[in-house]
């Protein structure tokens, strides 16, 4: 489904991501660790062509899309959510869903139909997916910041992705919110039968979603393997602050 | 929502009974403040509803203008021929000021669109066997179907609700709400599959567009055309009516360019500095009111639990 | 092909070139550090040269020495920048930048009234500082003295700055501030004051070349509007927050200008849109400039 080849990007000198190679299957939940600063949200960036590389390439699906514009790879069915909620902070939670969707059906362009009554059952049951349809009608930015996040996954649904990309997902929840999104996601992948990389701190949610680990230590993966190899590899062990709870904050 | 429409029907009714009821100089007062209008509700698309601030839309007006005076009076080539050219002309300078404002970001854009206006402003002026330069041109012909007082109030008053209605509908359309999305998180469009500078491309056409045809409609209510016209000083004019009124409620250019022109005509009666009047309103407004007057009577008839946008 | 031509323009773009750059450093300091588009750059400029017209005339007792006037223009307005970010800007530094466009904006309008109120909308004029209206001889031609002068204080500025920027600890702040705003504030520095401070040099810059330039332009109230615009375009082609981006745009420009007017007046204007729209395709981010600063 997803695979990278010597990835590398460096900026000013400084080298953020030294040369990764990664492989994902189809269906596959690959969850990514590493220390801070160790090139995650670089990682993705070059995935989802944000961030052209100097070397190295990207494939999906077979295709090379190293370097493409994001909207073009977004259309391929790559959908992407952020660290730090992204959503549209003055426009309803129903609006900002319609917008993904109207992108979504390609129909940006058009200019000579009324926008208030499209999709509306299509948004509404992407938000019920996700747990927000209560909430359709209130302003995005009031909405807590747990299920803002709740807000962007159904939004990177909207665009019917094969691959999702979740950069921290659970990062700033509580102990419940987090359980719940851990829930969330592995339901939504399993009913979509979505291809899933994720980046994370907590290994609590690293263990309860994910089928194969790599390990990103400064731009270079250190070990990819199931979550029992990685578990038990003593270079990881050494590294990364492992074992239960949170990894290095 | 719904008592909408029957309010702006109400609205356009009144205005056309104007020429029945008023005398010379406000039926010419009038049909300023709907050019003007146009102009306005014509910049909001992108200011409002994209957050792209031009500073250079004058140009646009400037266009429409000088294609008026130039193809229909110095030319003669018969009106609807003229009207198609000033669409084509606006939109073609629209599309490639466009293209190269957006290459950056919203800073840029702001510094461009005023170095491009200025641009047409120096075309005006330099390029003298086509536009006259200085001198300008005078006594324009207008169509035969609009030679009185009235037939040409009622001639804008079609041209502008007509062109004020198709921009209700770009903003109400699916392209105007993922140009919204695109001025709330230009980055978050981005990754929903949107081309943004193609979507801002595309608002600066249809804005140029109208932007022009306001001032093809003002040639044509002056008689007249100078290079002043695509001057930057009309730039700030036609951005403060829009803020001045509301750039977030779709007809609150409206009222700003009706409040702002009938200032103009009060005050510059007693002063000639109505640039620093223009500022003193920009600053008030900025401080005090960012939504313009349309958010002030918002405000007013605030409901509970009712959101401002 | 008269070799003499040739090498007074050259001087022409050159000298112009310089004074361009005094003006543009002021607008792509404070856009570099403060992230602020000041669009009464222009005016401020404007103000320098007419202050310094008023001082030279012998007002409130002064000598009407050149040298003074300009130094005090500078001065002026330098302080009334500073006035300008400590009473207004400061309040909009949260807010979208919309905001702080608009208001630098409605500033154009009031300073272009208050020149026009102060001096009037006559053209006005600033002599030339005695020993230097006349010509030197420079072997091949006869050149204004005046303007070897102002390539002269260019290139004494434009070392300066560096001198300012480079070696000192201000400079290395404001350095760090181009690079990361928001780290500032977490290492300990007085961010206002670097704010005010980098305001009241940008407009000190804009002031000093406005009074420079006084003897060779005449003065009216709508002065500030093409200076603006070529300010934008130099920083455009040089690169956001780039001094000697600010430098290599502001020669190119003047180089052009002089001598697209002697042999290709017609198109002058047209080329340098050309120039720009060149630079925006083919390096957007400018000739010196970086590209993740846009």
């Amino acid at each position: 489904m997803l695979k990278l080849q010597a990835l590398r990007k460096s900026f000013d000198g400084f080298v953020a991501t030294n040369g990764v190679d990664l492989e994902l299957a189809k269906g596959e939940r690959h969850a990514i660790i590493g220390p801070n600063g160790a090139g995650k949200s670089t990682l993705f960036n070059l995935i989802t062509g944000h961030l052209k590389p100097d070397s190295g390439s990207v494939l999906y699906g077979g295709e090379d899309i190293t370097g493409l514009a994001p909207h073009t790879i977004v259309r391929k069915g790559v959908s992407r959510s952020f660290q730090h909620t992204n959503v549209y902070p003055k426009l309803t939670v129903f609006e900002n869903m319609q917008a993904a969707l109207i992108a979504h059906h390609r129909m940006e362009y058009r200019v000579f139909t009324l926008a208030s009554r499209l999709f509306r059952s299509e948004a509404l049951e992407l938000l019920a997916a996700v747990g927000l349809e209560e909430d359709a009608d209130r302003t995005a930015g009031t909405l807590a910041y747990g299920r803002q996040k709740q807000l962007e996954l159904a939004v990177g649904l909207a665009s019917e992705p094969n691959l999702l990309l979740l950069d921290e997902p659970t990062a700033g929840m509580s102990a419940a919110e987090t359980r719940h999104t851990i829930d969330l996601i592995g339901r939504i992948v399993e009913e979509r039968g979505l291809t899933l990389l994720f980046t994370e701190h907590d290994m609590n949610v690293v263990f309860g979603i994910a089928d194969r680990i790599s390990v990103l230590y400064f731009g270079k993966i250190l070990v990819s393997g199931t979550t029992g190899e990685v578990r038990s590899n003593p270079e990881v062990k050494r590294v990364y602050l492992g074992g239960g709870g949170h990894g290095a904050a | 929502m719904r008592r909408r429409p029957l309010g702006v029907a109400l609205f356009v009714v009144l205005l056309a009974l104007v020429p029945q009821f008023a005398e010379r100089w406000v039926i010419d007062l009038f049909t300023e403040i709907l050019i003007y209008a146009l102009f306005a509700l014509a910049l909001n698309l992108m200011v409002g509803s994209g957050g792209l601030i031009s500073f250079g839309h004058a140009g646009y007006f400037g266009i429409g203008a000088y294609a008026v005076a130039i193809l229909g009076t110095k030319l003669g080539w018969p009106f609807p021929i003229v009207f198609v050219a000033v669409v084509l002309l606006s939109a073609a300078a629209a599309g490639i000021i466009g293209f190269f404002s957006v290459r950056l970001s919203s800073i840029f854009l702001s510094m461009l669109t005023l170095a491009f206006g200025q641009f047409i402003w120096a075309l005006a002026h330099e390029w003298k066997s086509v536009t006259n330069g200085d001198d300008g041109f005078l006594n324009l012909a207008r169509p035969e179907f609009a030679l009185t007082r009235p037939s040409f109030y009622y001639f804008v008053l079609g041209t502008v609700v007509a062109g004020a209605g198709i921009l209700w509908l770009v903003v109400h359309s699916p392209f105007g709400r993922i140009l919204v999305s695109t001025r709330e998180n230009p980055l978050r469009a981005e990754f929903m599959g949107v081309d943004v500078k193609r979507v801002q491309v595309i608002a600066f056409v249809i804005s140029g567009i109208f932007s022009g045809i306001a001032g093809a409609l003002f040639a044509l209510f002056n008689r007249s055309v100078f290079p002043a016209i695509a001057w930057w000083s009309g730039s700030a004019e036609v951005l403060i009516m829009t803020i001045l009124g509301g750039m977030h409620s779709f007809f609150g250019p409206v009222l700003g360019a009706g409040v702002l022109l009938f200032l103009e005509r009060e005050i510059t009666q007693y002063t000639q500095y109505w640039p620093t009047v223009l500022g003193l309103i920009l600053v008030v407004v900025l401080f005090a009111f960012p939504d313009g007057l349309a958010g002030v009577t918002k405000l007013a008839r605030l409901l509970p639990g009712r959101k401002k946008r | 092909m008269n070799a003499a031509l040739i090498i007074t323009q050259f001087l022409n773009g050159i000298s112009s070139g310089m004074n361009l750059f005094i003006i543009a450093a002021g607008l792509t300091i404070v856009l570099g550090v403060l992230r602020i588009l000041n669009f009464a750059h222009g005016a401020l400029y404007m103000m320098g040269a007419y202050i310094c017209f008023s001082l030279t005339r012998g007002i409130m007792g002064m000598t009407g020495n050149f040298w003074l006037a300009v130094a005090a223009a500078t001065l002026a307005v330098g302080i009334l920048g500073l006035v300008v970010e400590r009473v207004f800007l400061r309040f909009l530094y949260g807010r979208d930048h919309t905001y702080q466009l608009l208001l630098t904006f409605a500033l154009v309008l009031i300073f272009g009234d208050i020149a026009r109120f102060v001096w009037g909308s006559n053209v006005l004029s600033v002599p030339f500082p005695p020993g230097m209206n006349g010509a030197t001889n420079l072997g091949i031609v006869q050149y204004p003295t005046y303007r070897i002068f102002l390539s002269l204080a260019g290139v004494t500025i434009a070392a300066g700055l560096w001198y300012l920027t480079q070696k000192t600890r201000w400079g290395r702040q404001i350095r760090a501030a181009t690079q990361d705003r928001e780290m500032l504030a977490a290492l300990g520095l007085n961010v206002p004051f670097i704010y005010a401070s980098v305001f009241f040099l940008g407009s000190a810059l804009a002031g000093l070349g406005g009074a420079l330039h006084a003897p060779t332009v005449s003065l009216v109230p709508w002065m500030d509007a093409g200076v603006i615009v070529t300010c934008f375009i130099i920083v455009i082609i040089g690169g956001l927050g780039s001094l000697w981006g600010a430098l290599l745009g502001a020669l190119i420009l003047g180089l052009l200008d002089a001598f697209s007017s002697v042999f290709i007046p017609e198109i002058k204007i047209a080329l340098i849109y050309l120039l720009l729209m060149t630079v925006l395709v083919v390096r957007p981010w400018g000739l010196l400039g970086r590209p993740g600063s846009l």
